[in-house]
């Protein structure tokens, strides 16, 4: 789970990370009473969840009322990369001399925590990353026991941050590694952690984003999800019945059970020339009335031309997935869109003997089903 | 004829009154396994489908003689059972549990290196040596016995490519699911290396996924160490970067790493054929035996 900007600023400002002051609006109003607030200039940035929001006009710098009208204006109801801005940030502008950048994720290939620091703040850290991978000095941390603040220090040194910063720097990175610790991080970013002529440093951007899987003991974390922050209402209703989601380009709707077993249909639908409208997992176990809701959810997308069925049962039922489709289908007078259906693994031979014949196409490899809903796609297709 | 289990295994099931636990230990006894013991807190001296259940796993494995353990507990309590099955002596503790919040998979991490215990998982279906025993949730009917390792990220991927192995007669050493975790106890490297050192395993199957670099490192660990023949799968070839394919593994980085083409280009080059369908892979594994 992403946080927004506003959001993780909060949380890290709440464990000490030094940040500028802001306050959130909605509306010009709210957004000019904000700056007065605060004093100008300021900035007035889009809390929407997409990198790149400055190169695409979503953060705008106003240094009295009349240019913090017309930001607000241009910014607030705008589509930014297909989201819809309906919040800014109203954020003192900080007067900066130099940018820094400092963060701590899972290393998933060492298994470890790791912090990491790079005099290159301020730009794309995953560029950097990519082509002077040494510009960023990287210290990995024992889990059980925490990052110490020597390593913070090392790591600090090691990036030949200027020395009159290295304290302050490195007690940032400590504090950012305890919350990243303590509130389940996958990721908490600064970049850029901004250094004033003062000589100070201040947190001017914030990322933190959560393991989904440890929200349950992450209750203050869980409460600002914002069911909106994807942008797509097919992954919000999604969200809704509980199901693992993608939505592709194509016009294939394809569900199954298993991760690797749906990416495989996905991959095989291109394989045999057509084009995966959807990833949708039902997951383990799934009864009739999940498997309806799955149904349900493909034929909402608008795009989907043909659907394909690929169950190979463990603990999920052949028998309990061909009544949900028997139910769900059953409701239409007219099919909505061809549903071809491979049922194999558990109870496969009793699903069979179950499922409507009349209402799916049915076939008995996973090839052969992907191609009829492949050919069928493109039926639909030429029909329109 | 297999690597990990066998018919002498002697397996404790942890969470074994739990819906889950009960049903599968039912599945695996079915299937033959000599599943000896249950450990739940608090539900010592019950018995599960005429199993003992104790309240430690310590004392399971005191009383029962138990040396692996398959851990079927609820996400938040699953690190905590997995560092229970790390204290004892067992040889071998399998983790079903999908779900396990990653920084403690982090500290079970740590924890393994300290231990002479093996993991398996955790959100993995668990192995099999078919015709001997099953630790897992796996459909015991689709695996035939025979001379073919399999080493797989995702549970339901390993039923489509065992099923058709099976139809063309070519059974199984044994299949370990290893799960689609960020972080997990054996990887695929370590799967490779007991099939390598298995004298009946004759040819092996490896199924991964986008995500990481598991499957770079399985790539120059073969190129280096294993003679045995390998044919590979990568799921995953349609995924938009950044989105989740559901295992919480499986997520192509923003940066272009972990894709499936540098794990295809990183198998082929180690020489092993990446097939573009799990029946292009059973063909493959046909030519090698």
């Amino acid at each position: 789970m992403k946080l927004h900007e506003y959001q993780a600023k909060q949380v890290f400002a709440d464990a000490g990370v030094p940040t500028p002051a802001s306050t959130l609006a909605s509306d010009v109003d709210g957004v000019l009473a904000a700056a007065d607030e605060i004093g100008y200039p300021v900035a007035i940035k889009a809390q929407v969840q997409v990198g790149g929001r400055g190169k695409a006009g979503g953060i705008k710098l106003a240094e009295d009322a009349d240019e913090a009208r017309d930001a607000a204006e241009s910014i607030l109801g705008m589509d930014l990369k297909g989201y819809h801005v309906d919040r800014v940030l109203v954020e003192e502008a900080v007067d900066f001399v130099n940018e820094l950048y400092v963060g701590v994720t899972m290393d998933r290939g060492e298994g470890k925590p790791v912090a990491m620091v790079s005099t290159k703040g301020g730009v794309d850290i995953e560029q950097v990353a990519e082509e002077t991978p040494e510009a960023i000095a990287r210290e990995h941390v024992d889990p059980a026991f925490g990052m110490h603040p020597y390593q913070a220090r090392k790591a600090v040194y090691d990036a030949d941050v200027d020395p009159d910063l290295a304290l302050d720097v490195a007690g940032v990175l400590t504090t950012l590694y305890d919350l990243w610790d303590d509130r389940d991080g996958s990721d908490a970013e600064i970049n850029p952690l901004m250094v004033t002529s003062d000589g100070e440093v201040i947190a001017a951007d914030a990322v933190m984003n959560i393991d989904e899987d440890a929200l349950f003991r992450q209750p203050e974390i869980a409460e600002m999800e914002d069911e909106a922050a994807s942008g797509d209402e097919l992954e919000q209703k999604a969200d809704e019945y509980d199901f693992d989601y993608v939505r592709l380009e194509g016009n294939v709707g394809i569900i199954g059970n298993g991760a690797g077993l749906v990416m495989t249909t996905l991959d095989l639908v291109d394989h045999y020339g057509g084009k995966p409208a959807n990833f949708l997992d039902v997951g383990g176990g799934a009864k009739a009335e999940r498997i309806a809701n799955a149904l349900d959810m493909v034929f909402s997308d608008e795009n989907v031309d043909s659907v394909v069925f690929n169950i190979f049962g463990g603990i999920t039922r052949g028998d309990e997935v061909a009544k949900g489709i028997n139910e769900a289908l059953g409701q239409f007078d007219e099919i909505p869109k061809p549903v071809v259906v491979r049922l194999a693994g558990t109870n496969w031979e009793e699903g069979m003997e179950i499922l409507n014949e009349d209402l799916v196409t049915v076939e008995q490899t996973l090839e052969d089903a992907v191609q009829r809903a492949v050919a069928y796609a493109e039926d639909e297709e030429g029909d329109q | 004829m297999s690597v990990l289990v066998d018919d002498d295994t002697r397996v404790v099931v942890q969470g074994i009154t739990g819906g889950e636990g009960k049903f599968h230990a039912g599945q695996m006894l079915e299937y033959g396994t000599n599943v000896v013991a249950g450990a739940v807190p608090g539900k010592g001296g019950q018995e599960v489908h005429g199993v003992p259940v104790y309240d430690t796993v310590d004392e399971a494995v005191e009383e029962e003689d138990a040396d692996a353990s398959v851990i079927f507990v609820p996400p938040a309590f699953a690190a905590d059972a997995i560092f229970e099955a790390l204290d004892t002596d067992l040889d071998l503790a399998v983790a079903i549990t999908e779900g396990v919040p990653t920084q403690d998979m982090a500290k079970v991490n740590k924890r393994l290196t300290e231990t002479d215990t093996r993991l398996i998982g955790p959100n993995c279906p668990g192995l099999i040596t078919p015709g001997e025993a099953k630790l897992g949730i796996l459909p015991g009917n689709i695996f035939a016995e025979g001379d073919v390792g399999l080493v797989s990220r995702s549970g339901t991927l390993t039923y489509q490519v065992v099923d058709s192995l099976t139809q063309r007669g070519i059974g199984q050493t044994t299949a370990i699911g290893i799960g689609g975790d960020p972080i997990i106890g054996t990887d695929f490297v370590d799967a490779l290396e007991l099939f390598e050192n298995d004298p009946d395993t004759k040819a092996i199957v490896m199924c991964g996924e986008i995500g990481g670099e598991d499957e770079e490192e399985a790539a120059a660990y073969i190129d280096e160490h294993v003679e045995t023949p390998v044919a590979g799968f990568i799921a995953g070839r349609t995924a938009p970067p950044g989105k989740r394919m559901g295992h919480a593994g499986a997520i192509v980085s923003g940066s272009g790493t972990g894709t499936a083409e540098s794990k295809i280009d990183a198998l082929n080059d180690a020489g092993v054929p990446v097939g573009d369908t799990p029946e292009e892979v059973a063909d493959q594994i046909e030519s090698f035996l």
